[in-house]
């Protein structure tokens, strides 16, 4: 299939990334040729095969639901780049909510 | 015991074990030998992201009084080591190679952090990689190009080219690497050493940060295939917190003790697609010649026919990039990395600034084909169909293992690029992949070794190792790392590559 530079600004909406109109046309280039080589796979015939998302044939694997230890507050907020009062400090969410 | 040319780092990795518990060396001038090795190798090589020497030897003085008591926990106990910088390392910082984790430390280990310390092992430091893993030439790493030990003109081949690199330029006998879809082998290819990527499930994932969850595993780089199993039987095993982890114990004794004899009776098959028209000759022709000599060391090596082959590789670029949209979603600049600066920017703002930021470009190709392949209206066409795809891959490799015990194929259809060459043209990277990335989608244990050089190139140029992968059942590793061990009994590429690095 083609892709267009409206289908990589779809998409990296999705990805959360931003792109200038250059770095769009570069990556419709990029992606274009490799989403076309992707189209060899329509060579195949797969009518008729589960798709396969695990290889090894495995069984649901249980544990008991035991109350464990984790992570450290402190040290685990120690990594946020931004911190207010003890919390990992985040932009808005909604129009008119709290402080960033 | 092999030569001083490089010092204790010119040992193997069992070797220097040995020499720590006949008290030969000292596990702490073992550690300040690896990390003035790797100190000296960092601005031409750049394998390393981090040097940890306090962490290093501080491990070391511990080791060696449990050796002192007589606790040996392991054949390679006291053995300095490093780690790829996308596996977890508590209280030292883990990159990924990439800006959107500057400034993260994690506050646990991976599984194979932990199972390496309790063996005993020293490790050193962190490695250069691929930005995320992503990447066949470790020039996306935001800390710079790793380059060749044999030719700095050259990449190592990625992602865990640091690992390889390390190896191979004597800086620690041995490294743990992470292989999605050939990272492990094809950096250990092109840098004359030897790799091991482990069946699915052998070794537990946790703390690995995710490229792509059905395809990544934890595996050694060492100089040869019984350091690689002497490695392995530290890392496998099961852990509960790894849900795909599998109940498997590796037992390095029948490798570390093979000869020539142990490839009396292997069937090996070779499939006649990994040796089509496009195949480098030197590539070829080396190949070729290692088949000839495990036949006339008694394995009985047959052609056959592997159509599926040639569908691998969009297969694997559609799997491994949906995974990777989904696992990198979480890289948001808020709670750990690299945040965006500017105050009064909206939630989803910020996030996309950061990411934007964060991330280079080769991530970004990836996120985006993967998000691409799972979005609505493509997802049927793309990524249900690699799915498919990967079925009846594993069907066909079924198939071929009633027949071999070990499938034999180049590991990459080239040998090592020249630095620059190949970032602009995405597509021909991701087909240098051709052998390396069906192994991941089918789950198989498979090791790469050095088997032969190139030709010189025209600019007198030596000439790169090539390297050759043995494939094998799923959890038939101890079968593949048997074979590579025996060939390398009676053949001396492995060290002939590693005696040429600079």
């Amino acid at each position: 299939m083609e892709l267009t530079d409206a289908i990589t600004r779809g998409v990296a909406k999705l990805s959360g990334i931003r792109l200038s109109d250059e770095e769009t046309a570069a990556m419709t280039r990029d992606l274009g040729r490799v989403v076309g080589y992707f189209d060899l796979l329509n060579e195949l015939d797969t009518r008729g095969v589960e798709p396969r998302a695990h290889v090894l044939q495995r069984v649901n694997r249980w544990r008991e639901d035991a109350v464990e230890p984790s992570a450290d507050r402190d040290e685990l907020i120690a990594n946020a780049p931004s911190r207010h009062d003890g919390y990992v400090a985040a932009p808005k969410t909604f129009e008119g909510g709290g402080s960033s | 015991m092999s030569g001083l040319s490089g010092g204790f780092m010119g040992y193997s990795a069992l070797e220097l074990g040995a020499l720590v518990q006949s008290r030969k060396a000292g596990v702490e001038e073992l550690a300040r030998a690896a990390l003035e090795a790797a100190a000296s190798t960092g601005d031409s090589v750049n394998a390393f992201i981090t040097l940890c020497e306090d962490y290093a030897m501080g491990q070391a003085r511990l080791v060696q009084s449990r050796i002192d008591s007589g606790d040996i926990p392991s054949r390679l106990a006291g053995v300095p080591a490093a780690v790829k910088d996308n596996i977890s390392t508590r209280g030292i910082p883990t990159t990924c190679a990439s800006r959107i984790l500057d400034g993260y430390t994690p506050m646990f280990d991976a599984n194979a952090v932990e199972r390496l310390r309790g063996a005993g092992g020293i490790m050193i430091g962190k490695l250069n990689m691929d930005e995320f893993a992503m990447g066949s030439t470790t020039e996306t790493s935001a800390y710079g190009p790793t380059r060749n030990p044999l030719d700095l003109s050259r990449c190592p081949g990625g992602s865990s080219g640091g690992a390889a690199a390390a190896v191979a330029a004597r800086a620690v006998p041995f490294a743990l690497g992470s292989d999605t879809g050939g990272s492990i082998r094809q950096p250990a290819s092109f840098c004359g050493v030897t790799g091991h990527k482990p069946t699915y499930g052998a070794v537990s994932r946790w703390g690995l940060i995710a490229y792509g969850s059905s395809l990544d595993q934890i595996g050694p780089i060492a100089r040869d295939a019984r350091d690689c199993a002497a490695v392995m039987s530290i890392l496998a095993g099961e852990d509960k917190r790894d849900g795909t982890s599998a109940a498997f114990e590796f037992d390095d004794s029948t490798v570390i003790n093979a000869d020539a004899d142990a490839l009396k009776g292997l069937r090996a098959g070779i499939p006649d697609e990994a040796f089509d028209a496009g195949l480098d000759q030197s590539i070829r022709a080396r190949v070729l010649e290692a088949a000839d000599l495990l036949e006339d060391l008694g394995a009985k090596v047959e052609r056959f026919a592997f159509p599926t082959l040639r569908y691998a590789v969009p297969a694997y670029y559609i799997i491994a990039s949906a995974e990777a949209a989904s696992n990198l979603s979480r890289y948001d600049g808020i709670r750990y990395g690299r945040g965006a600066a500017e105050p009064g920017l909206t939630l989803e703002e910020a996030i996309a600034r950061a990411r934007s930021a964060g991330f280079g470009r080769e991530v970004k190709r990836r996120l985006m084909l993967g998000n691409f392949a799972l979005s609505a209206g493509y997802y049927d066409a793309y990524y249900n169909k690699a799915l498919q795809v990967k079925a009846m891959l594993r069907g066909a490799f079924d198939e071929a293992f009633e027949r071999f015990d070990i499938i034999l194929t180049p590991t990459a259809p080239t040998t090592a690029m020249k630095l620059g060459e190949s970032l602009n043209d995405p597509l021909a990277m991701y087909l240098g992949d051709v052998y390396t990335v069906p192994v991941n989608l089918a789950g198989l244990p498979a090791a790469s070794l050095p088997c032969g050089f190139a030709e010189p190139d025209a600019d007198g140029g030596a000439g790169m190792p090539i390297g050759m992968q043995f494939i094998g059942r799923a959890f038939g590793d101890e079968t593949v790392l048997r074979a590579a061990a025996a060939y390398q009994s009676v053949t001396d590429w492995h060290r002939r590559g590693y005696d040429a690095a600079i």
